[in-house]
């Protein structure tokens, strides 16, 4: 496995911030739209994180006119220019999906 | 008429996934890539048909016949644990010579590669994996018959099952080629490839990866599009 470590390093960000899930996100997102480059931001709570080096990835949720919304990102993924943490916040799981459904039940 | 392309051996080494340069995740497959040895060619006059045998990959010592030895001696090359020949059309063969070492760098990015390899082997499978069969419902009176492949014929005429009908046997350890794979990218210094998608065998099978007979690389897109 070896090769293929090396070869994974030359895509790893050198350094990514450290959260947890729980926490809140705003992550600054590059969109090209023509041959202009504009960045976005989807800042949400993370209530995921999975897989390890370049697989790693997060899902955030966020509320987004009443309609909860999820965005899954790569964490290594060179179209993410900056992870800013928003808010610290500690969970008591490793996965958040119980937020889904106290949002559907809210909705009601 | 077949078409026979130019083509290297070389070994799997796994799959990752790489970025490409617009940030789009790529899954790769990697590939040891030669070097490889021309260890003998063969035009029109020692047989019926032309190639070049390629010799790869360190050889335990003691696994080597005096014969194979002899073949490597003729040929006053290193020994080889695979050798195989990649078939050419005679007019292309006089442009190696015994002694050649050939690289990855035969491809560049974007070339379209067919890969052969032995694929990984499954056993005595049933219809369900081996044929993609649908099975039965796993509920409303559904007996012991879940994974069964159900009828396999008609009735008194024709009488018989016809040839070549569906059932469970043994599956996969077989030669496969998957064609038209994209080559992400090429890494001369290591002698590696990045082919987009999965190649047959496991981690450490032996491959054959040549041009694709079918598909031909896209001159490269306009930066910028849409």
């Amino acid at each position: 496995m070896n090769i293929i470590d090396e070869l994974e390093k030359e895509y790893l960000k050198p350094k990514l911030p450290e959260f947890n899930v729980g926490d809140t996100v705003k992550v600054h997102l590059k969109i090209t739209e023509g041959d202009k480059e504009r960045l976005q931001v989807f800042s949400g709570q993370v209530i995921a994180r999975k897989g390890r080096g370049i697989n790693s990835s997060m899902t955030v949720r966020k509320i987004s006119y009443g309609e909860g919304v999820e965005r899954v990102f790569l964490l290594n993924s060179p179209k993410i220019a900056k992870i800013e943490i928003a808010k610290k916040e500690a969970a008591r799981r490793a996965k958040l999906y119980y937020t889904r459904k106290g949002v559907a039940r809210r909705a009601l | 008429m077949k078409i026979y392309k130019m083509g290297i051996l070389g070994k799997k080494l796994g799959m990752t996934q790489v970025f490409t340069d617009d940030g789009k995740a790529v899954p790769v497959t990697v590939v040891q890539s030669g070097p490889c040895t021309v260890v003998q060619i063969k035009g029109d006059t020692s047989g019926d048909y032309s190639a070049i045998q390629l010799g790869f990959d360190d050889p335990r010592e003691k696994s080597l016949s005096k014969s194979i030895k002899g073949h490597f001696a003729k040929a006053k090359t290193a020994s080889f644990k695979i050798l195989r020949e990649i078939r050419l059309p005679s007019e292309e063969t006089k442009g190696f010579s015994v002694g050649q070492v050939i690289t990855a760098d035969i491809f560049t990015e974007n070339d379209f590669v067919d890969v052969s390899g032995v694929s990984k082997g499954k056993g005595f499978a049933g219809v369900i994996k081996r044929h993609h069969f649908h099975g039965f419902d796993a509920g409303h009176g559904t007996h012991e018959c879940f994974r069964h492949g159900g009828s396999v014929g008609q009735h008194t005429f024709p009488g018989r099952i016809f040839r070549g009908m569906k059932m469970s046997g043994h599956m996969g350890n077989a030669q496969r080629t998957v064609q038209n794979l994209k080559v992400v990218r090429v890494i001369k210094d290591k002698n590696l490839l990045l082919i987009r998608g999965a190649v047959p065998g496991p981690t450490g099978a032996y491959l054959v990866v040549k041009k694709a007979i079918k598909k031909k690389p896209r001159p490269a897109a306009k930066k910028g599009g849409a």
